[in-house]
């Protein structure tokens, strides 16, 4: 009876627990099988341990060029978003001006849009138009779809910003430039801090729109989507378990920084 | 309007002047076309209920808001189209606006380091020490609790050496005693720098107890202004006299003009001195006569005999009372109005003065004043929605 | 106007008061703040749109080119011939949704009410598993659900494959492929964009609302129908719209981890796309997909009536 009362209880414990487990075991599998050594061409069941792809993470032909691409393109992708977004947002934000319900739906709609329908849109463009598709149409395409992601965050930061501290470097012979670069943007800075990870993160990730307007250009996830038709070779694994690794602990990393400092502070 | 400052002589040469100064938003009127003329080295403030415009002044001094006519000078100088950063006026924000990423000396430095000044240590530390917080100079704002925030932007302001420091409800967000205690913090400041303040509040009692001159604002336009014991003494309007303490306003006809003004109200007759009465009265014509409620004394009915002669009396019931400790107040209804206060101080308590009892009330007809009785007789009382 | 005035002191009486306007300066600001990025969105979002549209109305050959002849009837033999896929793209989205609402509730409230300081530790696990591809990750449920594994056999033992396979979820023992498989891979791939707006929603609410709740008579069921639910509405509309709309136009999941028979419309689109070359076809398949998603979204959210959603 009483471990029935217990489970009823923690019902909620119980239940988004198991969610998690569901979420971390395709990464738990992942992880493992960067040790294995599979033997035909797919990395899909246990063989036997192996060191041999952590000992030589580039050995598959491709792999490490399309990976060096996908953050090339993730970088600039997230600075030509964030740039463009961050001057939206301000303006709405700021500012009073005509057309406003239209400039808000135009921004809503990429994210309420399913990827494939812009993927192949883009691509009517770009084979009508006659650009050769390749890196800059990758790139162009990324930095549309994260326009609108980088918007929101930063809209948000700057909504809760309090528009006194402006007025008050004004007061204090701050001209507009120095106004800007010396309380606005710091202050806005986690917003587009946020708004640039993201724009990284989706960027990198991508693999539908990329697809459609890549032409032979091969991004990391393409790679990918690629070697499950003819061969997942371990190295992919690799790459997968070191980036989620590097992950946790540079997130864990800043927790314990600004843990640190709230600590020196207070004291 | 006269410039009041040029008779007595003295340096005009960092006064506020505004003139013809108004804002309008759209169909909103926030500010009507107003002059005024802050002295130098004034405590100047403006005083009123929220929205009626005093904020938007403040701000237009400033330059953070644009007039819709009018200009503003400092001293000689037209300023009206300069921009805030390049006016010689600090303002001491609402809620402080401190910035958030600076800690307490950055934020203090940030007027002179913006104006190019490389060697600030020791103008931050002086300033530092005249707001008391020298140890706090490497903390971030939100480490400081609210009356050293307040300090802070003080502070901030002072370093800059403004012609004139604007307030902005600077001790709005702090709670009663830190009030009273800033209050006189800030007039110690302004006495020491001798900088011209202009103090925005809707606290009538900071307003008195801080400022050399008051302007009573309302509804986007300057009720009265004055020295503090001036205004509560002889409000020009109805909404001064109920905003500014409490007064009692009885309706009355005047039977008799002259030196002293003679008028009925319900029954009996008052005696209002003629200079004391703000606009011209005639025979059988209608006026408000006010009386502050500490200048009443309350006699038992049984009394009424040895009541001097020639003081105002007034019949009537006590409907309440309350026991505040220095005095009582009472809630007394008679004919002549309702609900009349009385503060009587606790010297000799009378313990016939209870709820129910027949009193007369009586004082020196020179403490009566009468205004124009086309005015809303509650204009200014506070109610319980204005109070929250 | 009448002749000037000759009183100086009633500012009332200046004649015609010059009312200062905005520079027209500074008026332009926000336009110039504006245009770079509006004219990236329409010139790479709205105008393909429009050639979607022309493209969608073209007859022609891939050899001879293709030109706009009005021809709308591409429109309803796309729909007749793929009409199965779409009822799949929108069953199989609609399905993943609603399960990602069910694990991602418990999960975002116990992270926003029960975590106490394990709650940032909760929220990285929620957010890391992003940082490996979802590409990768999505191949990893194909070692999971194998024949094989040790999930399938559970499924098993326990008869659950008997029941869904009863349904058509499942066939026989088998799970990869079949559509189980495949929104199990949608249901995955989408949670973080169900459990971060719902925590973000959650995370708002004052916890003295439930200690008021109980104080008030409600049970934990009718505290949580009446007070927490409710209040966590706009995470949970912006929840299913961020789950539902990349997951009906999804087919990566379809192709990893289904068969024939679950191809979903996204796939159609791919390959009519980049292997066919059908262009009208694909881009009439494209639009009626959009139509469909949109139509949907806005009805969903005039339902839901919640207005703040990005």
């Amino acid at each position: 009876m009483g471990m029935i009362r217990w489970i009823r209880r923690n019902l909620v414990v119980i239940a988004g627990l198991l969610t998690l487990a569901y979420m971390i075991l395709p990464n738990l599998v992942v992880m493992a099988f960067s040790f294995n050594r599979p033997k035909g061409r797919f990395n899909y069941s246990w063989q036997e341990f192996s060191l041999d792809a952590w000992k030589d993470p580039c050995g598959v032909a491709d792999m490490c060029e399309s990976l060096s691409l996908s953050l090339q393109l993730a970088a600039w992708a997230t600075v030509g978003a964030v740039v463009l977004g961050t001057m939206i947002a301000f303006a709405l934000v700021r500012y009073r001006f005509r057309a406003r319900g239209a400039i808000n739906s135009l921004i809503f709609l990429p994210m309420a849009m399913p990827e494939v329908v812009m993927a192949a849109s883009l691509l009517t463009l770009f084979l009508n138009m006659g650009i050769e598709l390749g890196f800059w149409t990758v790139l162009i395409a990324h930095i549309m779809f994260c326009l609108s992601f980088v918007v929101t965050a930063v809209k948000a930061r700057i909504m809760s910003m309090d528009p006194r501290l402006e007025e008050a470097a004004r007061d204090l012979y701050a001209g507009p430039t120095q106004t800007f670069l010396r309380v606005t943007l710091p202050i806005a800075a986690p917003g587009i801090a946020a708004g640039g990870l993201l724009a990284f993160a989706l960027s990198f990730d991508d693999f539908i729109i990329t697809n459609f307007n890549a032409g032979s250009t091969v991004t990391f996830p393409m790679f990918v989507w690629g070697s499950a038709q003819r061969g997942t070779p371990v190295q992919i694994n690799v790459i997968g378990t070191a980036m989620f690794v590097l992950a946790v602990l540079v997130v864990m990393a800043g927790q314990i920084i600004t843990n640190r400092r709230k600590k020196t502070a207070t004291a | 309007m006269t410039d009041k400052t040029a008779h007595t002589g003295k340096n005009t040469g960092g006064d506020v002047r505004l003139t013809g100064i108004s804002k309008t938003y759209g169909s909103f009127t926030a500010v009507h076309p107003l002059d005024l003329t802050v002295p130098q080295g004034s405590f100047f403030a403006l005083l009123g209920a929220s929205g009626c415009g005093k904020t938007t002044t403040l701000r237009m001094i400033a330059g953070l808001e644009d007039p819709s006519t009018g200009t503003v000078f400092l001293g000689d100088k037209d300023v009206t189209d300069l921009p805030p950063y390049k006016r010689p006026v600090n303002t001491v924000f609402q809620s402080y606006a401190l910035f958030p990423h600076m800690d307490i000396t950055e934020n203090i430095a940030f007027g002179l380091r913006r104006r190019g000044i490389k060697s600030v240590k020791k103008q931050v530390d002086d300033m530092l020490e005249l707001v008391q917080l020298g140890d706090k100079a490497r903390h971030k704002p939100h480490q400081l609790s609210g009356g050293q925030q307040q300090r802070v932007a003080v502070a901030r302001a002072l370093i800059n050496h403004p012609q004139v420091l604007l307030l902005d409800e600077p001790l709005g967000a702090l709670d009663l005693k830190l009030r009273r205690q800033m209050q006189l913090e800030l007039k110690r400041i302004q006495t020491e720098v001798g900088i011209t303040f202009v103090h925005v509040t809707h606290d009538q009692e900071e307003a008195m107890t801080m400022a050399d001159q008051v302007a009573v604002m309302n509804g986007g336009r300057v009720e009265q202004l004055g020295a503090p014991a001036d205004l509560y003494e002889n409000p020009q309007t109805t909404f001064v006299a109920n905003f500014l303490g409490t007064s009692n306003l009885i309706e009355a006809e005047v039977v008799e003009t002259g030196t002293d003004v003679v008028v009925t109200a319900g029954g009996g007759k008052l005696r209002v001195p003629g200079d004391r009465c703000t606009s011209a009265v005639r025979q059988g014509g209608k006026v408000l006569v006010g009386v502050r409620p500490e200048k009443i004394s309350l006699a038992h009915a049984d009394d009424a005999g040895k009541i001097a002669d020639g003081r105002n009396r007034v019949t009537g019931r006590i409907a309440d009372s309350s026991f505040i400790g220095v005095s009582t107040q009472y809630v007394v209804n008679s004919p002549a109005g309702a609900e009349l206060q009385v503060y009587e101080q606790n010297i000799e308590r009378d313990t016939r003065l209870v709820p129910g009892a027949e009193v007369v009330l009586h004082w020196n007809p020179a403490h009566t004043f009468g205004l124009d009785a086309a005015q809303d007789i509650d204009a200014g009382v506070e109610t319980v929605e204005d109070a929250g | 106007m009448s002749a000037p005035t000759l009183a100086k002191e009633a500012p009332e009486s200046v004649d015609e008061p010059i009312l200062r306007k905005p520079s027209a300066r500074k008026r332009l600001v926000p336009y110039w703040l504006l245009l770079p990025g509006i004219i990236w969105l329409l010139v790479f979002f709205a105008l393909p749109l429009v050639y979607q549209a022309s493209t969608s109305v073209q007859t022609g050959s891939l050899e001879k080119g293709f030109e706009v002849t009005w021809h709308f009837q591409t429109y309803w033999d796309a729909f007749t011939e793929y009409w199965p896929q779409f009822v799949r793209s929108l069953l199989y989205a609609g399905t993943a949704t609603l399960l990602c609402l069910l694990l991602g509730y418990p999960l975002a409230y116990l992270i926003a009410f029960k975590a106490g300081r394990w709650r940032n530790l909760l929220l990285v696990l929620v957010i890391a598993p992003f940082f490996t591809s979802f590409l990768i990750r999505t191949l990893a449920w194909k070692t999971i659900l194998a024949d094989d594994s040790v999930v399938v056999d559970v499924l098993n033992t326990l008869h659950v494959l008997d029941v869904t396979s009863w349904i058509g979820w499942t066939e026989g023992d088998r799970v990869l492929a079949t559509p189980m498989a495949v929104v199990c891979g949608l249901t995955y791939n989408f949670l973080p964009f169900m459990i971060l707006p719902l925590y973000t929603s959650l995370e708002r609410i004052d916890g003295r609302l439930h200690e008021a709740a109980r104080d008030l008579y409600a049970s934990p069921a009718t505290t949580f129908r009446k007070v927490t639910f409710p209040l966590s509405m706009p995470g949970v509309v912006s929840g299913t719209l961020l789950t539902f709309i990349p997951a009906s136009g999804d087919y990566v999941n379809a192709e990893l981890l289904g068969s024939t028979d679950t191809k979903m419309v996204g796939n159609v689109i791919q390959s009519q796309f980049l292997r066919v070359l059908d262009y009208p076809t694909a881009a009439a398949l494209s639009f009626i997909l959009m139509a469909i998603v949109l139509a949907m979204v806005t009805v969903y959210i005039r339902r839901a009536g919640t207005e703040d959603l990005v």
